[in-house]
């Protein structure tokens, strides 16, 4: 196990490589959903504001 | 020809809901393909005769820099088609590449960055492939920047779709960097023709690892393009339908 961490002397520049690209995929998920549910509650408002005009 | 899907390609609501039901499709396979991709390049893959287990670096170094250039051509293709055809979804799908457009880049630049120094010497040199990627981080930030400037949202889709249409010229330059001038850069060893130059239990993972990139990013597009379709649409009537 400590050998595969260690591969082969290469940890510190494999290591961050390998966290760097993970941490891209799990934040544009993250940045994604809530872009859109960010998107879904200023729509829902726009449709309150303009229900309230037609009264 | 029968033009109803062309049409309906430009009809917000289908967009939306059509994206709503691809995201799944998309984020599964790619989750599932990139752990297995992962395991390969980490566990399986025999170490590299003359990097050892620093080569390793290329399960997420080349799919990063090959998702750069995709995301690119992508948003590139889209606003063309938003500029010609004035089409409001293509402009929301170009809108929707730039922010993981960058991320990808930035992964590339940092991740060939830590691949080099132990095999180059050095993080960085002024080499053409490298500087080449460099510009498309900053086009990507170019556009981003163009579209948070203007408030307009109809004149920022066109300003930007300009800017991101011109870019595209970089893409063949670091496509082809590596063979028009004597680069530092290693030359492909995937994507050429003729058999790539790699055994087969080191290209299938990284095969693994590019689909598996390309998969996730479609998924994420697909909730982005919502989010965008959204942001943009003034019609009452479908808001109310997808919002409940």
């Amino acid at each position: 196990m400590a050998e595969f961490f260690a591969m082969g002397g290469y940890a510190q520049f494999l290591w961050p490589s390998y966290a760097l690209a993970i941490l891209a995929l799990v934040v544009n998920v993250i940045v994604a959903r809530r872009h859109l549910a960010a998107a879904r509650s200023e729509a829902r408002r726009r449709l309150e504001v303009r229900a309230g005009d037609a009264e | 020809m029968d033009w109803t899907w062309f049409h309906k390609f430009g009809s917000p609501p289908h967009v939306y809901r059509l994206a709503g039901r691809l995201t799944p499709w998309f984020a599964w396979p790619a989750a599932i393909t990139i752990l297995i991709g992962l395991y390969g390049g980490l566990v399986l893959a025999p170490p590299d005769y003359q990097q050892g287990d620093g080569f390793r670096i290329i399960y997420v170094h080349a799919p990063s820099a090959w998702l750069s250039v995709m995301i690119y051509t992508t948003m590139a293709s889209a606003a063309f088609v938003g500029l010609v055809w004035r089409m409001k979804v293509a402009h929301a799908v170009a809108a929707s590449c730039a922010g993981i457009g960058a991320w990808f880049t930035a992964v590339s630049l940092v991740t060939g960055m830590l691949w080099g120094k132990p095999m180059w010497g050095t993080y960085w040199v002024w080499d053409p492939r490298l500087t080449a990627q460099l510009i498309l981080l900053f086009l990507f930030f170019g556009y981003m920047a163009l579209r948070a400037a203007i408030d307009d949202p109809s004149r920022a889709d066109r300003a930007s779709a300009l800017l991101a249409v011109v870019g595209i010229v970089n893409v063949p330059i670091i496509r082809f960097s590596v063979d028009w001038w004597n680069s530092i850069h290693q030359a492909p060893s995937v994507m050429k023709l003729g058999r790539p130059t790699m055994p087969v239990d080191m290209l299938v993972p990284l095969l693994l690892m590019l689909l598996g990139f390309t998969l996730y990013f479609v998924a994420v597009l697909t909730i982005r393009l919502r989010a965008e379709v959204l942001r943009r649409e003034r019609q009452a009537s479908w808001l109310r339908e997808v919002l409940d």
